[in-house]
């Protein structure tokens, strides 16, 4: 028997016990973010118009600008944020594993997730539905047509499944060509690797718009699944979890009472006192969050309420070119409806 | 020596001398160390329990006899649909593993051994263009690798449709190579009977050509009678069944090849890359393994009359293979352990399946994770033993 190699040894020992410390968790995120100075955001890799850097590096987009909401509310500046980018296949254990504080990323309220996975979910600020991306000169009309495709999907996600189960609830077969990130699936998707590309509608009109001629795209007309996309967190933090349910609320709730970031001066003498209470000229709301009377005035006046948000990043007047639809108010037959600031 | 010298010093203090004894402070030092470690990992244990409840997550391994919910179009082995459970699409996940690991060990070998031998060629060519393809190979990591090869057939091949076509039979697309597949007829078993008679016959052959050899000296050209015997009665089993054999031809369907075999990208990718990675450390293998014999052996081979190729056979290479054998363990654990990397192209290895889709889609990181550990752990220790079984039979054997 040979005796053992004590520096090998050593390392693995502290290797070990730096292990045994880290993944402790801790138990205000509120106060780690305070702390820190800046919220992380757990975002996707990249996806035009939700998340995408900019040519000069910064973060833009629909799911950004609600991490920046989030960091107006609590650090009193939107600017204050960092995109921690993740795959379908990561982004659970990176926020599990403290790797961030609330997550953005395109991600679909479901059972599993909520219960199985332990996250914790606050509404939902994109409703939405899985859809199929196919190249105009194939001459496919209806997704019934797909049989013996080749489908690219991205793996850690909602679509896989449902392709497996819409796909066998109709008796047809397909190649699955699992790939990790959007940008791998569109390059997959322009080679021919694949002849369809699905995910999440919104998902696929960010692509749509990447591309040179869009018009040579469709996307067929049916909509297999629901996709209700919303942030989460870490279990076990009512505080934080009520905070970014009320960020969210704020948005919306603004649009609904039309406070924007260029009237929400003017509105902080209005009337209506909802509008009052969510602004923090009356009441106590945002020192019962943990944070100060200031936090929706931070939010609208730099970030915009939900309509803002949504024009700016994916409406029509946008290369994305998505309608409200479901995700109107639902005083316009949306869906989209904050409880009251009361 | 040193330990009777050491301990000679003198010392009064009982427990000094015990530690200036050579033996015993190296017990003492594995004790200490047994109980460091053993510490640690009740602390990680202790750690992950917490944890675990912290979130509230149970460990259990039931989900793996839950319906899986994703297709897994890469099963060439065994059938699987979504339908399946999570244990089975492991299974399916365990066995592309399998399948990459041997067929990565089986080329890379083969052309590792090639281009060993080549770097050792007088022609000054031939010399260079390897030693320069193993310099930009195995200094680039293997993951760009795979990605290049991965690219290069995805973007620089056509789409189905305009498929590279030779010979009306093979057919070359981004969506993979497509040749025709043999279909057995019912009659097949004759042939395999035939077959496996023909193995069984060479190998008696071949003891009794060597005892024959051994006693008396005389040399049958067992290869080539081997090869006949092979070839020769598997043919006539053949025609004896009737030719039961027919050809699966791939044909262009709707959107994709129907019939025939499908070498998908993917598995092309990660097959070609791993092996012509992996090749590169084993042709320095080789190379080092033979330039360790020394010259004087081909020398005295050769004085005895022994012709070029008998004195390779029966001198070097014996010889050889025992520096050889024991590194080139660690590069087939080394494919193994890379084809890990599949994940980055989507081909449904063990990883991609447990420790990708299962773990993501059920939230069980821990389970999953231990199993993927342990699949690798014990493909590992097989090889090894495997390897150390080779080892021992081909070390010196004093007589
Ligand atoms: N909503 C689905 C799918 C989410 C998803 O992965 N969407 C894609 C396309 S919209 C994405 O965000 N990709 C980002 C990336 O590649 O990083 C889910 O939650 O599982």
């Amino acid at each position: 028997m040979k005796p053992w190699n004590v520096p090998n040894v050593l390392s693995a020992t502290l290797v070990v016990a730096a292990l045994g410390v880290t993944g402790a968790a801790s138990a205000s995120t509120l106060d780690d973010v305070k702390s820190n100075g800046v919220l992380r955001c757990v975002v996707s890799t990249g996806v035009p118009g939700f998340a995408y850097p900019d040519a000069s590096g910064t973060w833009k987009g629909f799911d950004i600008d609600f991490c920046r909401a989030t960091a107006a509310a609590v650090l009193g500046d939107s600017s204050k944020i960092k995109a921690v980018t993740s795959t379908g296949q990561t982004r659970f254990t990176l926020l599990n594993s403290g790797e961030g504080d609330v997550l953005w990323r395109n991600t679909t309220v479901t059972f599993s997730r909520d219960v199985g996975v332990k996250l914790r979910f606050h509404g939902i600020n994109y409703y939405d539905g899985q859809g199929f991306l196919v190249k105009k000169n194939l001459g496919i009309r209806s997704a019934k047509e797909l049989d013996g495709a080749s489908v690219c999907i991205q793996t850690g996600t909602t679509t896989e499944l449902n392709l497996a189960d819409y796909f066998h609830a109709n008796g047809m077969k397909y190649e699955a060509v699992t790939i990790q990130t959007n940008d791998e699936g569109r390059q997959n998707y322009v080679e021919g690797r694949c002849d369809v590309y699905t995910t999440d509608a919104s998902g696929l009109a960010a692509i749509r718009s990447t591309f040179s001629e869009p018009n040579d795209h469709i996307i067929l007309p049916e909509i297999i699944s629901k996709e209700p996309l919303g942030p989460a967190t870490r279990q076990g933090d009512d505080q934080w979890s009520d905070i970014v349910t009320w960020v969210l609320n704020a948005t919306v709730t603004a649009e609904e009472k039309g406070v924007t970031s260029s009237n929400v001066d003017e509105m902080m003498s209005s009337k209506d006192p909802e509008i009052l209470r969510l602004l923090g000229v009356e009441g106590s709301q945002g020192e019962e969050l943990g944070l100060n009377k200031k936090w929706a005035y931070n939010i609208i006046k730099s970030v915009g309420n939900y309509g803002e948000i949504f024009e700016r990043n994916i409406g029509t007047n946008t290369p994305i070119g998505l309608e409200r639809g479901l995700n109107a108010l639902w005083t316009n037959g949306g869906l989209q409806y904050s409880p009251p600031f009361r | 020596m040193a330990a009777i010298s050491e301990t000679d010093t003198g010392t009064s203090n009982p427990l000094l001398r015990l530690w200036r004894d050579k033996e015993t402070r190296s017990v003492i030092i594995q004790i200490v160390t047994m109980v460091v470690i053993l510490t640690a990992v009740v602390l990680l244990l202790r750690n992950v329990v917490i944890n675990l409840e912290a979130v509230g997550k149970t460990f259990s391994f039931d989900f793996f006899f839950y319906p899986a919910g994703y297709d897994i179009t890469f099963s060439p082995i065994i059938e699987y649909s979504s339908r399946d459970t999570h244990l089975r699409a492991a299974v399916v996940g365990l066995l592309n593993t399998f399948l990459i690991a041997i067929c990565g060990i089986v080329l890379s070998t083969i052309m590792g051994f090639t281009m060993g031998i080549l770097r050792l060629s007088s022609n000054w060519l031939v010399n260079r263009l390897v030693y320069c393809f193993l310099e930009f190979t195995r200094n680039i990591p293997v993951l760009l690798h795979i990605l290049f090869i991965h690219g290069l057939v995805v973007t620089l091949l056509p789409v189905p449709k305009n498929a590279l076509v030779f010979t009306d039979s093979f057919f070359l697309t981004n969506r993979g190579f497509f040749v025709p597949l043999p279909v057995w007829g019912p009659t097949a078993w004759i042939v395999a009977l035939g077959l496996a008679a023909a193995i069984v016959f060479v190998f008696f052959f071949a003891r009794w050509a060597k005892k024959v050899q051994d006693e008396t000296g005389k040399i049958y050209p067992v290869f080539l009678i081997s090869l006949g015997a092979i070839i020769g009665v598997t043919g006539l089993a053949f025609l004896a069944a009737g030719m039961p054999l027919t050809w699966s031809y791939p044909e262009l369907k709707g959107f994709n090849f129907k019939g025939g075999l499908a070498l998908k990208p993917e598995f092309i990718a990660l097959w070609l890359a791993l092996s012509y990675y992996t090749s590169c450390f084993i042709a320095e293998i080789v190379r080092a393994g033979i330039l360790a014999i020394s010259h004087g052996q081909t020398e005295a081979a050769y004085a005895l009359g022994l012709r070029p190729n008998r004195t390779l056979q029966l001198v070097i290479i014996p010889q050889a293979l025992r520096v050889i054998v024991p590194p080139l363990t660690s590069q087939y654990l080394n494919v193994t352990k890379n084809s890990s990397l599949a994940i980055a192209i989507g081909y449904m290895d063990i990883v991609a399946t447990v420790g990708g889709i299962t773990l993501m889609q059920t939230g069980k990181e821990m389970e999953t994770m231990i199993v993927v550990l342990l699949v690798y752990l014990s493909i590992s220790l097989v090889i090894s033993a495997f390897m150390n079984w080779y080892n021992k039979r081909m070390a010196l054997v004093e007589r």
